[in-house]
């Protein structure tokens, strides 16, 4: 298992945006790529069903909806993001007992400062929570 | 009566890593039933101690929420296809608070 998230600058800045979007709610999405890669291509703005300040949720049609365009595609979720807008950019106790994608990176970004953010990448597997290095790249993708 | 089940990566370890398992029921419940004889420990993750579907997992009957269907009761068919995936949610506030907004 690696323990670095490599993701692509334009990629993040889409997260970001999206955060700054929806906050003072919690913002999330997944950024799906190639089975195996453990690389992210494809930023997906999820809506957040719950539309709370303190909770997120997948719309649960959406969910498989976009779960099944990357099984078509021969992609997974690399990494599933959400957003703590009013705390830091660490798994909360929900996150961990919700977390059940043991292959995906789960980057948190923190839009508490309104000029800027805190983006922090973390594995969690049968409830125990990792942190790794974002390695921030260019132009991998187009995004 | 085949129905075939999709299995997420994080329930692999009970189907012997298999992606797509088959199973029989007239009902979720009674699928579940069926599966978890083959794949012991399965149904657990899915149904909590009270005998509700877990607020952790998705359960789809074709292209709907079991939820919208009669959850456990929920009618099944031969060739029906049923996808299991793991809900996505989570937030900054604590587990008891989070447990009793995603109650269903």
């Amino acid at each position: 298992m690696n323990s670095v998230l490599t993701i692509d600058s334009a990629i993040v800045d889409a997260i970001v945006a999206h955060a700054r979007r929806d906050h003072p709610d919690e913002a999330c999405g997944v950024v799906a790529g190639a089975i195996g890669s453990d690389l992210p291509t494809r930023h997906i703005a999820m809506d957040n069903a719950a539309r709370s300040m303190t909770f997120y949720e997948f719309d649960s049609m959406e969910h498989l909806r976009v779960w099944r365009e990357m099984d078509d595609s021969d992609e997974e979720p690399v990494v599933i993001y959400h957003s703590h807008t009013a705390t830091e950019a660490y798994p909360s106790r929900t996150d961990v007992s919700f977390a059940g994608e043991p292959g995906a990176h789960y980057l948190l970004v923190s839009t508490r400062e309104p000029d800027s953010e805190e983006i922090r990448s973390f594995r969690i597997v049968d409830g125990v929570v990792t942190e790794e290095k974002v390695n921030i790249v260019d132009a991998t993708v187009d995004a | 009566m085949a129905i075939e089940v999709r299995v997420p990566t994080i329930l692999r370890s009970y189907t012997g890593g298999s992606k797509i398992v088959e199973g029989a029921g007239d009902t979720l419940s009674g699928l579940l039933d069926d599966l978890d004889a083959k794949h012991s420990g399965l149904k657990g993750r899915l149904i909590t101690p009270e005998g509700g579907l877990h607020r952790f997992v998705n359960i789809y009957v074709n292209d709907e929420d079991v939820r919208f269907l009669g959850a456990l009761d929920a009618k099944l068919n031969d060739g029906d296809s049923i996808t299991i995936l793991p809900a996505v949610a989570g937030g900054a506030l604590g587990f008891a608070a989070a447990a009793a907004f995603f109650g269903r």
